[in-house]
């Protein structure tokens, strides 16, 4: 096929930038762990209310710093509601909605994701500022989508780690149906994107 | 009718009085494209209800006390606007300029009796579906992710249109046939090349649709099953979701590439070109789809990567379109006398209503398309999911690249297909100028609120005196003065059409005539005809992008979800 000299140009620089663009994606996401969340885990969403582990949402705060949130999206609110999170520190959110789908965005950070009911979200991110953030619902889940909110508190963090009062390490109760590893999945989740 | 069009652009025959002959010939035109008007007319109406719809949404979000203002209306007019913009108008218009082209320039449209059975079980489809939303009973938006649970009819109608849409898809296809069997060994004209390939798309991307539609919505809504699987519903809906987009878009660049061209009084830079960029989208369209699901969990970080190069891929075949297209018009400029580098872009007709929507529409899909390559990045994405940034987007992309070459075709082909002269044309010269103003406010303010972390589908934007959400209000409120200035070009739109079509001085039908290429294009089929073999290769690729993740979505253990109604 003949093809013009300035469209032959026009197209090998379209092909480069696009390999660029590609190239940039797929190199940081190899070399940084930087990756979308994508955990791959099941839960009944009938059985969120009794489960052991998301019926106690909360905060804890381990040895390392590093922060687990385990909590809900769920017509029309968050549980916890007020998220107390180190600044600087990885923390990991696992998250699933005993009702429809809800969207999890702390607003001005890259802590953005779906919560679908039957699945468990989970990903880590660090916060590198301390201030407070608005915890928002970003996918229609009724009505009052509007109202769906919370906050998330990034401060300095606690000196050696230490639990803030009320906040318990807790046995991780049973999950259903894994089969791609949750155990896997989390090692994983744990190198996730950053801020 | 090719006979009949070229007479019909000749002098009228001795002995016959001239007015009498070409009144005579416009209610012949006019007759003879009854099927296209129709589907033209459907697509029309859908855009006026949605742009009523829009304009209230815009007004409401930003808190102005627009009449009925609560969240009930408002959802149902969002799910409204979704699904006659997106989905009606584009869908009817497509399918009324698929027609019209086939008749145009093979002669003939084969399997017009189950074109006029598709245009009506499509328009029964729509009607139940329009229903089922404005009773409120279906509040779930144009993507209805369940659980969320509309009304049975909802999702009946839907697929009705479907199906309408595949009544389509068969008249192409037979008419192509037919066209080969006349013609062996010679190329098909250029328009039908990319109407075949929007029909290609359309059948590979709504297989899924299928899938999501009988396999799950349906036996759920009707109480057959109990339960749905929210995750699978999505993966079939983005199966579905991202080559939609190119089902918009193709019908667009056919027009890009066949019409304006003409219409600007330049030739098409390469015909070869276009035909290689169809055949690009018919592979990439639909292996992309979990870049709409980057936030999902449940679906592993290796697919979405997979997705997001097929998603960059699809890049390079609009990047060449743009180029093919501009230097088309820049042979338009030089063939008026233009010499400078730039000179060539005054002399282009800025006051043809077709010409100025098509060429404010490649603008904006521009920036629309960079916008893309935002949202289909790997990690970027997580700044811009599900905020307003998504919404400003895909108004630049369909609601103006694809929406407005759509409005301005309609000037262009109402005096040819009915046989009356345009009535306001001022309105019609500053129409696309208003929808461009209009959206640049709507959008741009989008995208930046959007990359400010506003999410999107909200009834009100303030978050209860959040402090982040103070700093989105007044771009808010310029957002709603740009629907404000969209809706008034709509009524300008509308006002031209309508008029035109019932009270338009009857014309000689001017000649429907298509872009001539540069050169002559290859007599004989080339590599770009083999329509099997690329929707082969398409088939193929689909399956690689989609086989193991789906089948390991459905082997996993899942509960599923009962449905709700929280509207």
């Amino acid at each position: 096929m003949h093809v013009e000299l300035y469209e032959r140009i026009w197209m090998v620089l379209a092909a480069v930038m696009i390999a660029g663009f590609l190239a940039v994606m797929i190199s940081s996401s190899v070399a940084h762990a930087v990756h979308p969340p994508s955990h791959v885990e099941t839960i009944d969403p009938a059985a969120v209310a009794a489960d052991p582990d998301f019926s106690r949402p909360r905060v804890e705060v381990r040895q390392d710093g590093s922060a687990l949130v385990v909590g809900t999206a769920e017509m029309y609110a968050f549980k916890p509601e007020t998220v107390r999170v180190p600044r600087g520190k990885s923390v990991t959110f696992r998250l699933t909605s005993p009702d429809v789908i809800h969207g999890y965005q702390v607003v001005g950070t890259n802590a953005n994701a779906m919560i679908l009911p039957g699945y468990v979200t989970q990903f880590t991110t660090v916060f590198p500022r301390a201030g407070e953030y608005l915890l928002a619902c970003n996918e229609y889940c009724g009505l009052a989508h509007h109202l769906m909110q919370g906050k998330v508190i990034v401060e300095e963090p606690r000196p050696g780690g230490q639990l803030a009062p009320g906040q318990q390490a807790a046995p991780r109760g049973p999950r259903h149906g894994a089969e791609h590893g949750a155990e896997h999945g989390a090692e994983h989740a744990d190198k996730e994107a950053r801020q | 009718m090719i006979h009949a069009m070229t007479i019909s652009a000749g002098a009228p025959a001795a002995g016959v009085p001239a007015v009498e002959a070409f009144e005579e010939r416009a209610a012949a035109t006019a007759r003879r494209h009854r099927l296209e008007v129709c589907h033209f007319a459907v697509a029309v109406a859908a855009f006026g209800l949605g742009a009523v719809m829009g304009v209230t949404q815009s007004l409401s979000r930003a808190g102005f006390a627009v009449p009925f203002r609560n969240e009930a209306v408002y959802y149902v007019s969002m799910t409204a606007h979704g699904v006659l913009m997106a989905i009606v108008f584009t869908t009817f218009f497509i399918m009324g300029l698929g027609y019209l082209l086939l008749r145009e320039t093979l002669g003939r449209i084969a399997l017009e009796g189950l074109a006029w059975a598709s245009w009506w079980i499509a328009v029964i489809g729509t009607a139940m579906t329009a229903a089922a939303i404005l009773s409120g009973s279906s509040t779930v938006l144009y993507t209805f992710y369940p659980p969320l649970k509309a009304h049975w009819s909802f999702y009946l109608g839907a697929t009705l249109v479907v199906a309408g849409s595949w009544g389509f898809c068969a008249a192409v296809i037979a008419s192509y046939r037919a066209f080969r069997r006349a013609n062996p060994g010679r190329p098909v004209p250029l328009a039908v090349h990319g109407i075949l390939t929007t029909v290609i798309i359309w059948l590979l991307a709504t297989a899924g649709l299928a899938v999501e539609d009988l396999t799950m919505l349906l036996p759920w809504s009707f109480g057959l099953v109990e339960k749905i699987d929210p995750l699978i519903a999505r993966t079939w809906f983005w199966w579905f979701g991202h080559p939609l987009v190119y089902f918009w878009l193709l019908p667009a660049y056919v027009i890009w590439y066949t019409i304006l061209p003409r219409v600007a009084g330049g030739r098409l830079y390469s015909d070869q070109i276009a035909r290689a960029v169809f055949v690009m989208f018919i592979l990439f369209s639909t292996p992309v789809g979990f870049h709409h699901q980057f936030a999902d969990p449940g679906i592993g970080s290796g697919w979405k990567l997979a997705h997001t190069v097929g998603t960059y891929i699809i890049i390079f075949p609009s990047l060449v379109t743009a180029f093919t297209v501009i230097a088309s018009l820049e042979t338009a400029g030089r063939l008026k006398g233009a010499r400078g580098l730039f000179d060539w872009i005054g002399k282009l007709p800025w006051s043809d209503p077709l010409f100025a929507s098509i060429a404010l529409a490649m603008l904006t899909f521009a920036i629309g398309g960079f916008g893309g390559a935002i949202n289909a990045a790997y990690a970027m994405n997580s700044m811009v999911h599900n905020t307003a940034f998504i919404q400003g987007h895909f108004h630049l992309t369909v609601g103006t690249a694809v929406a407005l070459t759509f409005l301005g075709t309609c000037y262009w082909l109402l005096p040819r297909l009915l046989g009356r002269e345009l009535r306001f044309r001022r309105l019609a010269q500053w129409q696309p100028y208003l929808w461009f103003a209009g959206m640049m406010m709507f959008s741009l303010t989008n995208h930046i609120t959007g990359l400010e972390g506003m999410p999107r589908r909200l009834f009100a934007v303030d978050y209860q005196g959040a402090a982040v959400a103070r700093q989105w209000q007044g771009l808010t409120a310029v957002s709603a003065a740009g629907g404000v200035v969209l809706f008034v070009s709509s009524l300008c739109f509308l006002v031209v059409v309508i008029a035109t079509a019932f009270r338009g001085r009857r014309i000689e039908p001017p000649p429907i005539e298509l872009a001539v290429p540069l050169g002559a294009p290859p007599a004989t089929r080339n590599v770009w005809e083999r329509f099997g073999l690329w929707s082969a290769v398409a088939v193929v690729l689909i399956v690689a992008a989609y086989a193991y993740p789906i089948y390991h979505l459905y082997a996993m253990h899942r509960f599923g979800s009962v449905g709700y109604q929280p509207f």
